[in-house]
């Protein structure tokens, strides 16, 4: 049994169930996943007869050459250039901002959370009062207003969605580096103070060094939230429009996968996703932990 | 997160991890599950007129079978009803009979070998045939079996808000919409004159189903009766497809329609002076709109009684999960016998989808004159087409319409070539 548990059967007992678990509910469908993706596969009935014939790179080769799913990349990468860098940035600032003795503090920092619990569907309608053409934006924005419309303007849409993005989850990346902000050593402060730094200066060499494993966490969970994007565009947007311009890779994997009948196309978009996430984090990773 | 993406593909695997393990009433013997009789259960839709419905058409059941119980529950709650059942087909548990089965679903339901053909019961073929008469051929799968049976239509046409029409200057009685021409001189006039900041606002947003509403009754009425694809080759891009789409851009264009989409119902909210639906709507707009209903236009202006439309039908279908085959055939038959369909339609105004709705059924037309155009134009309906990858070639349309008519991103009748091959190439897949 040694060779089976270990030097430490007790250990390797209570580590078991998770074991169990990720095997089961994350490893097993992510390789079914990628089998699927190399089959001809749809779902069928129990005990239908049904041929599944191995195709190779078939579906993705399908996947890759469909302008659709093509298009889906590209917004999400747009996406992900607003939003990552925009998250950090108001998160990081506001929970600055908030962790400094102010009036209301509690009020803020609960109001900035509020939208992150809130269920994007309800949140939706408040979006669509703003950003709609005869919107409450619009209306100040009178003759400036762009036309076609922010969320039916193929250029705008994903940007639009982007900042709304931000704006709902900013309340959970403040409570992160609100957070890191509990680590970073007052002395040091008071020592950047001594040497005459003001706050710009203090906030760059002090703060911005002190929370950095944060800024890698926020960075990594920002990035993998945006390249999941699903719910947003498709009720902002009404399935990815105008003219797929805010289609993301999910959603595309939703029509084919579960709408269209085609979960072996939608498995090989959902690999394709997978592995460009992987890459961008550890690009990402490197990046942020070269500099620190 | 990764959560998403995972939970994604979790509900891939699982999904197929259920269908590989098999069990849950795979069907078993067909000729024996054909004949078995017991207890069944059957879904209904989520309307509540059609909940009453079915409750007292399984009450009656029940009274006269009582070893044969029908169990009815409303379709489980989900995103759409057709990925409930597409799910409930691959985990086995789909119930006997389910009454809002959606035609363009069929091939995918067929597909995975989750309907039973009705003609596998000896009267099966002979009752859809007599219950509906030509119209039934619509509903043949490309096996040459019926796998589900019409059972109600909802023909699309033009609702037209009566009070924004005289606010506009028009003559609410003789509202000017029978051509292409006339509907578009009449939408101006209704924006112009501020009946409504829309004169019509069909969904613009790319979902495969939103050509239902627009394009697709006017293209049937235009082409006198064509569906979207007729043996094996797209149908959108003749010179009828072509002229329908120009109308719909030139109120795109012109801002008569509206591009973005509406949360609310505009027609009810006066955001738009008409609307495109069928007589379902007409409880919601009951003391709400003061409305008046017209065929959809054609470039002629074909006469009402020539006139083709969208059915917006919804069928019954026998899932392959059910054992009790035999009871579940007894049960849909009953559940649209002549007796069972009038009360269809007095408790929800669709029509049941038999030959001669009007002349069936004339006590309840003569007291409801409001539903009569509707009976007269069920007569007259077009379906979804039923062939392989119905709704891929749906979503492939949608959008080359989505770009050329609403946004105006490319010439619509390039566009619409351009989707020909495509949908001939999904057509042609088995």
């Amino acid at each position: 049994m040694r060779w089976l548990l270990g030097k430490q059967p007790a250990g390797t007992a209570f580590v078991t169930p998770y074991v169990v678990f990720l095997a089961a509910v994350f490893a097993y469908p992510l390789g079914f996943a990628v089998y699927m993706s190399f089959h001809d596969y749809f779902f069928a009935a129990p005990g239908a007869i049904v041929d599944r014939p191995f195709v190779g790179f078939e579906n993705y080769v399908t996947v890759l050459s469909d302008p659709a799913v093509r298009r889906s990349f590209l917004n999400v990468g747009i996406f992900l250039l607003i939003n990552v860098p925009l998250t950090v940035v108001l998160a990081l600032l506001l929970a600055t901002a908030l962790n400094t003795a102010i009036r209301w503090r509690t009020f803020f920092r609960v109001s900035y959370y509020v939208p992150y619990v809130t269920a994007s569907v309800a949140l939706v309608g408040v979006w669509l009062f703003l950003f709609n053409e005869n919107g409450l934006v619009n209306s100040i924005l009178g003759p400036l207003a762009p036309d076609p419309s922010w969320l039916v303007n193929s250029k705008l849409a994903m940007p639009t969605i982007a900042v709304y993005v931000t704006w709902k989850q900013l309340g959970f990346f403040i409570l992160l580096y609100l957070a890191a902000l509990q680590n970073v050593s007052k002395d040091l402060y008071e020592a950047a103070s001594m040497d005459g730094a003001g706050k710009a200066k203090s906030f760059w060499n002090v703060t911005v060094p002190g929370v950095r494993p944060a800024t890698t966490l926020v960075v990594l969970l920002a990035t993998v939230t945006g390249a999941n994007l699903f719910t947003e565009p498709y009720l902002l947007t009404g399935g990815g429009g105008p003219d797929g311009a805010s289609a993301s890779p999910v959603l595309i994997m939703y029509q084919r996968g579960i709408e269209q009948g085609n979960p072996d196309i939608g498995a090989a978009i959902g690999v394709l996703l997978v592995i460009g996430v992987l890459l961008l984090a550890l690009l990402q990773r490197r990046l942020l932990e070269r500099e620190s | 997160m990764k959560h998403k993406l995972t939970a994604a593909l979790l509900g891939l695997g699982l999904a197929v991890t259920t269908a590989a393990c098999g069990g849950g009433g795979g069907g078993g013997d067909a000729d024996a599950a054909a004949k078995a009789r017991g207890e069944i259960t059957i879904w209904l839709s989520n309307n509540p007129e059609e909940v009453a419905w079915g409750k007292q058409m399984v009450a009656a059941w029940n009274a006269a079978h009582a070893d044969q119980k029908v169990t009815a529950q409303e379709i489980p709650a989900g995103k759409s009803s057709e990925e409930v059942i597409g799910a409930a087909i691959t985990a086995g548990n789909a119930p006997c009979l389910i009454f809002n089965t959606s035609p363009a679903s069929v091939s995918q339901f067929q597909k995975q070998g989750g309907l039973v053909a009705l003609d596998s019961f000896e009267d099966g073929k002979s009752y859809v045939e007599e219950r509906s008469g030509k119209v039934a051929e619509q509903y043949r799968s490309t096996d040459g079996k019926y796998y589900q049976l019409p059972w109600k239509s909802n023909p699309v046409m033009i609702f037209y808000n009566k009070k924004a029409f005289a606010k506009a200057g028009l003559d609410p009685d003789k509202p000017e919409l029978a051509t292409y021409d006339q509907f578009l001189a009449t939408a101006r006039k209704v924006v112009a004159g501020k009946g409504a900041p829309f004169a019509i606002y069909p969904a613009p947003s790319n979902e495969f189903f939103q050509s239902w509403f627009d394009f697709y009754p006017l293209f049937a009425a235009e082409s006198g009766g064509k569906q979207l694809v007729q043996d094996g080759k797209a149908q959108f891009a003749s010179e009828e497809g072509k002229k329908v789409a120009a109308f719909w851009r030139t109120l795109y264009a012109e801002k008569l329609a509206a591009q973005e989409k509406y949360t609310g119902d505009s027609f009810v909210e006066g955001k738009a002076a008409m609307a495109i639906v069928g007589p379902w709507a007409i409880a919601t707009y009951k003391d709400k709109v003061d409305w008046g209903v017209v065929p959809v236009p054609t470039s002629a202006g074909k006469p009402a009684a020539e006139t083709y439309t969208f059915s917006d039908a919804k069928n019954v279908a026998m899932y392959s999960a059910c054992k009790n085959r035999g009871t579940a055939w007894d049960v849909l038959k009953f559940a649209t016998s002549q007796e069972q369909d009038g009360k269809f339609l007095t408790s929800t105004g669709q029509m049941p989808i038999r030959d001669g709705v009007a002349a069936a059924y004339p006590d309840y037309f003569a007291k409801n004159a409001d539903y009569k155009v509707f009976a007269d134009q069920a007569a007259r309906t077009v379906e979804v087409p039923n062939v392989p990858n119905s709704i891929t070639i749906w979503q492939t349309f949608r959008d080359a319409y989505s770009k050329s008519v609403i946004f105006g991103q490319q010439d619509p009748g390039e566009a619409l070539d351009g989707a020909v091959e495509k949908v001939d190439q999904l057509a042609s897949q088995s």
